[in-house]
């Protein structure tokens, strides 16, 4: 039955969602429904319509006059009260809130509105004029790159690459470019900003949803001290994948405006906004070389990297860029690898986390190679993969670039995804196909086999920076989470998180972790998920992304409740006259074990630590709460090799794909779909599926559909949800999903994070597929019917064949 | 100075008599008028379905409606879907199949599957994802909201 | 995303909005079902003086079947054509291109006449409508005229309507014995602007195409009849031996009579090749429908 306890009791169980009797009625609390404050006045932003373009000149003139106008603030008006926003390397140019003197991306806000309500405030933002002079814009990262826009340029050597390559029986070269998208979640930004005068300090309701290092980077820009920016975000939010990070800037914009103007604000994003300015993931070049032996062994990799942050380097990129860097080699074995990397600025809008990030990119390109590789040498890419997979017994494995691999059996896994799919049938049918002369519809395979990392180290970001520039400032390293937990009088149990949740249903896994270790039901337990910076206990890893929650903030919860089972425990023992260890939570008791008639209910212990302190046994602290802190292991700052532990958990994903491709009109589907995860111990498998789920149909949307795509100018041509084409219920195939699990040793309940591993294979696993069916090296994402098509005409195929 | 209103509607069987402007959208209305939040606004130009409201009962984007429009008429938002404590069965079964996360989406869906049903008790799954294609979820990939849909449905398919 | 500021009319008779649409001229914009224009107005695309909301006049809402044709009120929803029994039994054609207009809920509210009013050259109930040969009722305070869909759409969300007229009801053959239909289109989406599209309405008799109209849609600045593409089925019988040469020579003819143009999701030549395929399988699908007494279409 849902939601019984398991075995293993409540972890692992599969309860209702907490979250939901709320959602379903309508009575969700995101941030568009709260008036934290009263009479705050509607902000719209004048945007530049110029991907680049120098401001002559900014006449509010008539805009100010509008009915229920307030204010007009130019960008210079807010950089006069500002910092620029603080970022991890410099060389891009200085970025504020709103442009000043030149506008870099279209879409870039140059102005801000204040007026009573949003309709008036679009109405004297149309009569805001401003005087441009359109300046060359550059678009494409390769472009950006011979200009000379290269912000960071690094390489790395692992092994003997060169030496690798030159012994290689087959080396496989291609170029994988992997455009732009956007996670888009459907609720737009959110900001409500009341900056306090008197006491020099800005309250800020925003979706934010970290990390919090964003949140240092925005009291910087306001030139407060950390402490006076409380920032709070709301108990729900409709989806983020990564993208609300960015929300950040528009906290410093919005703060701003309210401390200039005298009078609270409130900015809620709308479509047109968010798809052109909000953010997106980067656009990618990668070079890539892999040489094989000629039974299929991987010897070496060699990457060269050119990624678009867009106009400015905005906090915490080029982070996209080195989140994978541990797993440069992905699931493979190979000791060989080399990869430069630079990163380049455009007048696109600036980048930042969204799902996947990096991931898809990188896995892309690695195995595509994979899977060339294995053409080249007339192998199946099932043997070659299972050839150079990490071995079961060599966990927990140190990749050439750092990372240690916790736990896995990849070749397990292997096994499970070519069985489920019937791989072994499908090339046999394909195989009967091609023999036969192949018609209309071509079928193809793709696989992918990604290693999903989770629970980002803090410190890899600094790997842009040199091993001596690193040495002279302060190390960064590690991933820490923190959680409160307090027991009432009367027995029941408050759980506050700062892990920021975005939908994926914190709250429910918090409540069945705090009633493992206390001995309640998770109907017990109360969970809080607004963050306020004031109040929750955070550090700067805090928040939702690196899909973290399983493996450390679970984690931080599971803690907190066994210090407070502890407690409860010393408690018992005094009353129950017998040692602390001999006591069992159970049942909403405090037993003695194996004597289930001695025990006391939890709610006569929290009404003898509450209300008769003096009974406590002596040296107990008073009080029934906790908080706790828990930080991954194993996350060191960078070395001087260069090496890094960017994560502290990896799960592992295998995907096949089967799908067909009609010629005569380019058009794709997916016939099947087999995605196998190791993901450690699963807290509630229901919620891992949709997760999965969920992370399938944002690698689906740039494999087949989706696409940022700007004009030579700079103008943006998906700017509406008309254009921008999020796939929908009719797009987004049938998903088969698998588990295997074999617990993480460095996280505290053995999870791994998996919100993100489909969105980084489903891309190459696809890619695969499709170039398995039509023999093309060189098809680039996504793979729309009307792309296909033009490829395959340019190839003299299909194209006019009927 | 744009021009107000009187309206006289029905919303969730209570009924309000309110001046708008007249350019005011029915999602605002709903939602800054008459702080129903239930209804949630992703797009503003019809796409997303996350406005969806029934308006005389039939299932309609509030976002493409006037809140002047609706004067006279009969509304209903998510916020009266359920029977007083009792979830509406396509409640239940979002509930039961895990057809939500962040819950965005979730009461325009809801909206527009009531009425879908009310007209196709029995659908096939394929009907149920053309239905739902015109809802943007970017949470769960679809395949439990179909789930759910189809087991608060006649036809009870899963 | 909020509308800018207009005056807001809802008349209580077709007289008085006819009334306001004669002063207001191009000032006014009539709204139907909101659908397009509600987005041009949120996004400040449109920024008419007056809005005359139609909604509410019984007059527009009527359907009436009288002597081989359908007369449907300009307001009557888009949904009706896929729920009434009636509509469906006299409008194959239009029936089955139905549910390719946007989704359920928009049906809903979207009107007939609205969206042939819009004259988006990628509606489907424009090349509906131009397919079968219908027309439409314009009226205006001097007067009304019937105008046919050929004339009605004159490029892309322009039609051929006047400022002060109001489209108040549309005219459509119904389905005769004998006749069938097919209709294909190509989206992204499933509910997005097809990419191309084309609609097939024939008659058979005695084994053989006696009459045939072959509409494209999305593939120019309008819905366009490829009359020299149609005209070669005449006469052949499409399930015999020379049918698929008919056929193919048709669906050839139909890419060739396309004037499709490039944009952000499709290049002409893409198009076209749509035509091509899509003709093909409308055909066909029309031929199909025919030997029945009713049609029933693909
Ligand atoms: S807000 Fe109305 S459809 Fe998106
Ligand atoms: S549940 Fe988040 S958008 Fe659907």
């Amino acid at each position: 039955m849902s939601g019984a306890k398991t075995a293993l009791g409540w972890i692992g169980a599969t309860p209702h969602r907490v979250e939901d009797e709320a959602l379903l009625r309508g009575r969700g609390r995101f941030i568009d429904d709260l008036s934290p404050v009263p009479g705050a006045m509607h902000l719209a932003l004048v945007r530049s319509p110029f991907a680049h373009a120098r401001i002559r000149a900014i006449d509010a003139s008539a805009a100010a006059e509008s009915p229920g106008a307030l204010a007009v603030l130019t960008g210079a008006d807010l950089a006069a009260v500002s910092r620029p926003l603080g970022a991890v390397i410099r060389g891009a140019a200085e970025h504020y809130a709103a442009a000043v003197d030149v506008a870099r991306y279209a879409g870039e806000p140059v102005a801000v509105v204040v007026a009573g309500d949003r309709y008036l405030a679009e109405d004297a933002a149309e009569l805001v004029e401003v005087d441009y002079e359109p300046l060359e814009a550059v678009l494409d990262p390769l472009v950006a790159a011979e200009a000379g826009h290269v912000v960071s340029d690094r390489s790395f050597r692992y092994g003997d690459p060169e030496a690798a390559l030159a012994d290689a029986a087959l080396v496989v070269r291609g170029r994988y470019p992997f455009g732009r998208w956007t996670a888009a979640p459907v609720e737009c930004f959110g900001v409500i900003a009341d900056w306090d005068h008197a006491a020099d300090s800005l309250t800020v309701w925003a979706n934010f949803q970290g990390p919090f290092t964003l949140h240092t980077v925005a009291a910087g820009a306001l030139g407060l001290p950390a402490a006076r920016l409380r920032l709070v975000t709301p108990p729900d939010s409709g989806g983020s994948f990564g993208v609300k990070a960015g929300v950040f800037s528009s906290i410093v914009l919005a703060g701003l405006t309210s401390k200039i103007c005298g009078v609270p604000v409130r900015w809620i994003e709308d479509r047109l906004e968010h798809l052109a300015a909000a953010g997106s993931a980067t656009h990618r070049v990668t070079d890539v070389e892999a040489g094989f032996a000629s039974d299929g062994e991987l010897l070496a990799l060699r990457y060269d990297v050119i990624e678009d942050v867009g106009a400015y380097l905005r906090a915490p990129e080029p982070a996209t860029l080195y989140r994978m860097h541990g797993s440069l080699t992905g699931a493979y074995g190979v000791s060989n690898v080399a990869v430069r990397n630079r990163v380049v600025c455009t007048n696109r809008c600036p980048t930042g986390l969204n799902r996947g990030f990096g991931g898809p990119q990188l896995y892309l390109a690695l195995e595509r190679v994979m899977a060339r590789g294995a053409a080249g040498l007339g192998l199946d890419p099932a043997e070659v993969a299972r050839r150079n997979l990490v071995p079961a017994e060599s966990f927990p494995y140190r990749t050439p670039t750092g990372a240690l691999y916790d736990s896995g059996d990849y070749a397990a896994c292997l096994n499970d995804a070519l069985d489920a799919a019937d791989y072994r049938g499908r090339r046999q049918l394909q195989a009967a196909r091609r023999a036969g002369g192949e018609g209309r519809h071509r079928l193809g395979i793709g696989l992918a086999c990604v290693v999903e990392p989770s629970i980002s180290n803090m410190g890899y970001i600094s790997l842009a920076e040199t091993a001596a520039e690193r040495a002279a400032g302060w190390p960064k390293s590690g991933n820490a989470e923190g959680a409160t937990l307090a027991m009432n009088p009367l027995g029941g149990v408050t759980v506050r998180l700062s892990t920021v949740p975005q939908g994926q249903g914190h709250r429910t896994v918090a409540a069945q972790v705090a009633a493992q270790a206390l001995g309640l039901r998770p109907a017990d337990v109360e969970v809080q998920s607004e963050m306020d910076t004031h109040v929750n206990a955070w550090t700067v890893s805090s928040g939702n992304y690196s899909s973290r929650f399983a493996g450390i903030g679970a984690a931080a919860v599971a803690e907190a409740a066994e210090r407070l089972a502890e407690k409860l425990r010393c408690i018992a023992g005094d009353v129950l006259e017998c040692a602390p260890a001999d006591i069992e939570l159970r049942d909403g008791q405090a037993r003695v074990v194996g004597q289930p008639d001695r025990g006391v209910s939890l709610r006569r212990l929290a009404g003898a630590a509450h209300w008769n302190p003096e009974s406590l046994p002596s040296g107990l602290e008073p009080g029934l709460a906790v908080t706790a802190f828990v930080s991954a292991p194993n996350l060191d700052p960078p070395n001087e090799a260069d090496e890094v532990a960017s994560s502290a958990a990896h799960g592992f994903v295998v995907d096949v794909a089967a799908v067909e491709v009609d010629t005569v009109t380019g058009a794709v589907r997916v016939l099947d779909y087999v995605t196998v995860h190791d993901a450690g111990t699963l807290l509630h498998p229901r919620l891992v599926d949709g997760q999965i789920l969920g992370s399938f149909a944002h690698g689906l949307g740039p494999a087949l559909l989706e696409q940022t795509v700007h004009d030579d100018e700079g103008n943006l041509l998906t700017g509406s949800f008309m254009d921008y084409l999020c796939a929908t219920a009719t797009e987004v195939p049938p998903l088969r999903i698998l588990h295997r699990c074999t617990p993480s040793p460095f996280t505290a309940l053995g999870a791994k994070g998996l919100g993100e591993g489909n969105t980084m294979s489903a891309p190459a696993a696809l890619a695969n597929a499709v170039g398995d069916a039509l023999g093309l090296s060189d098809l680039d994402l996504p793979f729309t019917a009307p792309r296909v098509w033009e490829r395959l005409a340019a190839a003299g195929e299909g194209g006019d064949r009927p | 100075m744009s021009s107000h209103s009187e309206i006289a509607v029905t919303v969730n069987g209570r009924r309000y008599r309110e001046a708008v402007a007249e350019r005011m959208l029915l999602s605002d209305f709903l939602r800054q008028r008459l702080g129903l939040t239930g209804t949630h606004v992703g797009c503003e130009h019809g796409v997303c379905g996350s406005c969806t409201v029934h308006l005389d009962g039939a299932a309609v984007r509030s976002c493409l409606l006037l809140a002047v429009q609706t004067d006279g008429a009969d509304v209903r938002t998510v916020e009266g879907l359920a029977d007083g404590e009792r979830l509406h069965p396509l409640q239940e079964a979002f509930r039961e199949h895990f057809a939500l996360q962040c819950g965005f989406c979730t009461p325009g869906i809801l909206m527009a599957a009531a009425d879908f049903l009310a007209h196709n008790p029995a659908p096939a799954r394929n009907e149920i994802a053309e239905m739902l294609a015109g809802h943007l979820c970017r949470c769960t990939g679809y395949a439990p909201i179909i789930d759910a849909i189809a087991a608060a449905s006649g036809s009870g398919a899963e | 995303m909020k509308p800018p500021p207009f005056r807001y009319v809802r008349p209580d008779s077709v007289e008085e909005a006819l009334e306001v649409l004669g002063e207001h001229g191009e000032e006014a914009k009539v709204l139907a079902g909101g659908c397009s224009l509600v987005p041009m107005l949120n996004m400040r695309l449109a920024r008419p003086e007056v809005l005359v909301d139609v909604n509410r006049l019984e007059a527009l809402s009527g359907v009436a079947c009288d002597n081989g044709s359908v007369t449907i009120g300009a307001t009557v929803r888009q949904a009706a054509l896929e729920r009434s029994p009636q509509l469906r039994r006299e409008l194959p054609l239009a029936a089955a291109c139905t549910p390719y207009i946007g989704h359920f809920v928009t049906r809903n509210r979207g009107t007939i006449g609205g969206s042939l009013a819009h004259a988006d050259a990628r509606g489907e109930l424009p090349l509906a409508l131009v397919t079968l040969g219908g027309s439409v009722l314009a009226q205006s305070q001097r007067g009304q005229r019937s105008i046919a869909a050929e004339d009605l759409f004159v490029y892309h969300f322009t039609s051929a309507l006047a400022h002060e007229e109001l489209l108040t009801a549309v005219h459509w053959p119904a389905a005769g014995p004998g006749w069938g239909y097919g209709f294909a289109e190509t989206a992204q989406r499933h509910g997005d602007y097809a990419l191309a599209m084309v609609a097939c309405a024939l008659a058979r008799r005695d084994g053989a195409v006696v009459e045939a109209r072959l509409g494209l849609g999305a593939v120019a600045d309008r819905p366009l009849l490829a009359s020299e593409a149609a005209e070669v089925l005449v006469g052949q019988d499409l399930g015999g031996p020379a049918g698929d040469g008919a056929v193919a020579e048709a669906a050839r003819l139909a890419a060739a009579a396309a004037e499709p143009f490039d944009d952000l999701h499709a290049s002409a030549a893409y198009r076209r090749r749509l035509v091509a395929v899509l003709g093909e399988q409308v055909i066909r699908a029309a031929w199909e429908s025919a030997s029945g007494t009713s049609g029933s279409a693909g």
